[in-house]
């Protein structure tokens, strides 16, 4: 301590000197350079977030319309089994008025290659549509089928013209083509209703998320079903009935580290022990969503925990105090008083479950399926799955359906998370 | 079937609950005699014993029915169908012979296919309704019992509320039987794993191939389970992707903690945070549709040859999610140091960021420490992102440029699809995720000691 000046010492500096000033302008520039380091590190953060969203559009949007022909098909009844109008030469039929439509088809290798350019689904919505009314056989219909992918990816101006014929994957002549069809106006691009309503398929223009919804959806119920009564019931035990002691400590601490487990061992469980020990299905929404619960279920009780602690001890007093069980204290003041709470962090923890992905992948839940399936044993897919599914599809048109589809399923997520704070805000209360 | 038997069950505790509620109501009236519990209390306790015990005796008979009936069918066939075969051919006669009974046929099944089938398919019938006869007969043997012992002296509450009391221990129980379940099927499946391919080699090894050959002539190596390289892949992309969060999240936490108004805070923080809530699969198809062609092409620019599935971009993609993660840990750890810390650093004169940087880091560092040890094995058991976005190659590299592959690639790779549960390949995605699970659970454990540790030191 001897090195240091004596408390009574003054020591004078002179605060205007040009060493002084340096240092306090150096002290300022730090100042001013972590404030701008701390501003820049949030507007990059945001920025990635605004890249991430905008390309999602930029690249999804196309794929929430379709590019259609509007095609005349002469129904001929001689081409269909009369007994069973599901038997009939359906592809020739619509093959046949599609390049009637066009001029300059010369050999059969053009026929073929004109036929391609409408979709493969074509000749089936002909055939569901002659089964509903056979009264359609002999006539001429007009129907609007969707084109092929190539098609529909040239008229999206997602194919470029101007690059040579070998670099792209629609030839100069069927370029001529569809020029013609749109020369005739018999191209439109309607919204494309198919990509909520019809099930998977291999061809872009036919593959929808029906079946990735329905499967989403079941999942979710089923785990909603197992983890939100669970939770509760868990949460109140440990917050208001549990003794202080080594077990509930003990519980405590697993149910804080389950929510940090990694989600693809939750996958490894479930394959485990709901597909090998219990045998039940693979690829069913039952064991996607139990899998899902023991994941959602930390959620919710740390969530209902929180706000079971939030209601004050007034109103158990109070309950007490008239003559209510503890049971009855809880039941009939504390819960309904939480509610708010634990339906925010509910759908919180929901929401999550719909988003993930790596334990559906384990359970099977990523089957090339091209129905909407009926119930909750039956294989099907969910929406993050469809996502990796046609992620990894190499037709050029999945890519926008990909973007769409997490468009969809972020709009699914957003709607989520906006009721629950609606929710939080509208019942929340400050005691 | 299950859901209208459920329907009925449901039902059936409903009139439970009417019959009781009505018989205590009948007593206290004719025999002028005061109940000790309120009508509904009898009415609860009787459908809460004619539901509870027959719920969890089909929920226990739906779980075991299809392993029993395997058993029995298994045991029916003759000695000369099943003598010689392993359990993955054991498993697909049994699946060809369930495929038969529900009437999808293939090609011509032989004689006694058919037959079990026939057998399988009355089995399943009785199976189904003894469960039913069973649940009915436990349920109204339930409602009986109890509502025998109504009476108006009977503490009807008391038992309800030691029914309910039972529940929730139970449902707290659950998070326990999780964990013991995820421990006994990782040990299980990796103990068998470890059977075929010794320890030592699976962690010393260096050479990660596990494609062997299912069938006797296929061409594939014989397989080799060396996870140095797995390992290394992951803790390359684990340490790419704290490199891009953690000074991102760090310092967007200083400014979000002390520069920012109460306004900007209540608006960025928000935003901040849906960086989180964004499903890891769309980080995966955004690094392969958007981040991987960027950064490939600006190495070709700079004459430098960047893999497609590098672990830069899988890396720095996984950063970019876990920013919130790091910066929502350290705003609270800042937010935690008491105000007069703050004040007393003023009062010297240091200036705001003189007080960040040797008053408040250094007091929140163990805050902050803690959220970066939560946000490293978030990092390590990220599944989507490396799925997608890194390679499937086990490569012993640290250059970021090149493709690596990861743990949880690795799992789920060796999982989609068929999985064969006795061949070393599918076993070996379970030891890797008991490495994965145990490596994680550490560093939870560790961290959120650390976190609470220091939350006490300053309440």
């Amino acid at each position: 301590m001897s090195d240091l000046p004596a408390i009574n010492q003054s020591v004078t500096v002179d605060w205007s000197s040009e060493k002084a000033q340096r240092r306090v302008r150096r002290r300022y520039g730090a100042e001013r350079r972590l404030k701008w380091f701390g501003l820049g590190a949030i507007a990059m953060a945001l920025l990635l977030l605004g890249v991430l969203v905008t390309s999602l559009i930029s690249v999804g949007y196309t794929a929430f319309v379709q590019t259609h022909i509007t095609l005349p098909v002469f129904i001929d009844a001689a081409k269909i089994n009369p007994d069973d109008p599901f038997k009939g030469k359906y592809r020739p039929m619509v093959n046949d008025a599609f390049v009637n439509m066009l001029s300059g088809i010369d050999s059969k290798a053009d026929r073929r290659l004109a036929a391609k350019m409408l979709s493969r689904g074509a000749s089936l919505m002909l055939r569901n549509s002659v089964v509903d009314d056979p009264a359609q056989m002999g006539k001429t219909v007009t129907f609007t089928f969707p084109m092929a992918d190539p098609i529909d990816q040239l008229h999206k101006g997602v194919t470029p013209r101007d690059v040579p014929e070998d670099q792209r994957r629609v030839s100069d002549k069927e370029i001529a083509w569809y020029d013609q069809l749109v020369a005739r106006g018999a191209i439109s691009k309607p919204i494309a209703w198919s990509l909520i309503f019809s099930a998977d398929s291999r061809f872009p223009e036919l593959a929808g998320l029906a079946g990735a919804i329905m499967g989403s959806f079941y999942a979710l119920l089923v785990c909603f079903l197992i983890s939100f009564p669970m939770g509760i019931a868990a949460a109140v035990y440990l917050e208001e009935f549990a003794p202080k002691n080594k077990w509930t400590d003990i519980i405590e601490v697993n149910i804080n580290n389950l929510a940090a487990v990694p989600s693809v061992v939750f996958g490894l469980l479930g394959l485990a022990v709901f597909l090998q020990v219990f045998g039940l299905p693979r690829s069913a929404p039952l064991v996607g969503g139990l899998t899902l619960s023991l994941m959602t279920l930390p959620t919710i009780i740390i969530a209902t925990r929180a706000s079971l602690k939030a209601v004050p001890p007034s109103i158990r007093e109070a309950a007490l105090g008239v003559g209510a069980s503890k049971h009855q204290v809880i039941m009939h003041h504390v819960l309904p008083l939480a509610m708010p709470g634990i339906l925010t962090g509910t759908i919180i923890g929901l929401a999550q479950a719909l988003g993930e992905t790596a334990p559906l992948l384990l359970i099977g839940m990523n089957a090339f399926i091209t129905s909407t399936s009926g119930g909750i044993v039956d294989p099907a897919t969910a929406l993050p799955t469809q996502i990796f599914i046609w992620a990894d599809s190499p037709e050029r048109g999945f890519v926008a359906k990909t973007s769409a589809a997490i468009l969809v399923l972020l709009g699914f997520l957003v709607t989520m998370n906006a009721i629950a704070i609606y929710l939080r805000r509208r019942f929340e209360r400050k005691w | 079937m299950v859901f209208y038997l459920f329907c009925a069950m449901f039902a059936l505790a409903a009139a439970g609950y009417m019959i009781g509620r009505k018989r205590a109501v009948d007593l206290s009236t004719y025999g002028s005699l005061t109940l000790h519990s309120r009508p509904g209390y009898h009415g609860a306790y009787v459908a809460l014993w004619a539901g509870l015990p027959s719920f969890l005796f089909v929920i226990l008979w739906l779980l075991f029915q299809g392993s029993v009936v395997d058993g029995f069918l298994l045991a029916s066939l003759s000695e000369a169908r099943t003598s010689g075969l392993d359990s993955s051919q054991i498993d697909l006669l049994l699946s060809e012979i369930k495929a038969v009974s529900a009437g999808q046929i293939f090609g011509e099944p032989d004689k006694e296919v058919l037959a079990a089938a026939e057998r399988y398919a009355s089995w399943q019938g009785i199976a189904r309704w003894s469960m039913v006869a069973c649940a009915l007969a436990l349920l109204l043997f339930g409602a009986t019992v109890a509502r025998s012992r109504i009476a108006p002296q009977f503490r009807a509450r008391h038992g309800v509320e030691k029914i309910l009391d039972g529940v929730m221990i139970f449902c707290s129980l659950v998070a326990i039987f999780t964990t013991l379940g995820i421990v006994a099927s990782l040990l299980f499946e990796a103990f068998r794993f470890f059977e075929r391919v010794p320890v030592t080699e699976f962690f010393f090894g260096t050479r990660w191939e596990p494609q062997i050959a299912i069938r006797e002539d296929q061409v594939a190596g014989a397989g080799s389970f060396g996870a140095i390289p797995v390992f290394a892949g992951t803790l390359l992309i684990a340490f790419i992707a704290m490199v891009v969060a953690v000074p991102v999240g760090l310092l967007s936490a200083v400014y979000l903690a002390e520069y920012a108004t109460s306004r900007f805070r209540s608006v960025v923080k928000p935003i901040l945070e849906i960086l989180a809530g964004i499903p890891t699969v769309v980080y995966g198809f955004f690094a392969v549709l958007i981040v991987a062609p960027a950064v490939r092409g600006f190495g070709v620019n700079i004459g430098v040859d960047i893999a497609p599935n590098s672990a830069l971009v899988a890396g720095a993609v996984m950063g970019v999610m876990i920013i919130p993660f790091v910066s929502s840990f350290s705003d609270d750890a800042l937010n935690a140091v008491p105000q007069s810390m703050r004040e007393g650093s003023f009062g010297l004169g240091a200036t705001k960021s003189e007080t960040v940087l040797q008053v408040l880091l250094p007091a929140a560092l163990p805050g902050i420490m803690g959220g970066i040890l939560l946000a490293v094995s978030r990092a390590i058991g990220e599944t989507m992102i490396v799925v997608m976005a890194a390679g499937l190659i086990a490569r012993m590299t640290a250059n970021p440029l090149e493709g690596v592959t990861t743990v949880t690639v690795q799992i789920v790779t060796l999982l989609i699809g068929d999985t064969e549960f006795d061949s070393p390949k599918t076993l070996a995605a379970f030891a890797l995720g008991l490495v994965l699970f145990v490596v994680t659970l550490c560093l939870n454990v560790v961290a959120l000691r650390i976190v609470q540790k220091y939350r006490e030191k300053y309440e």
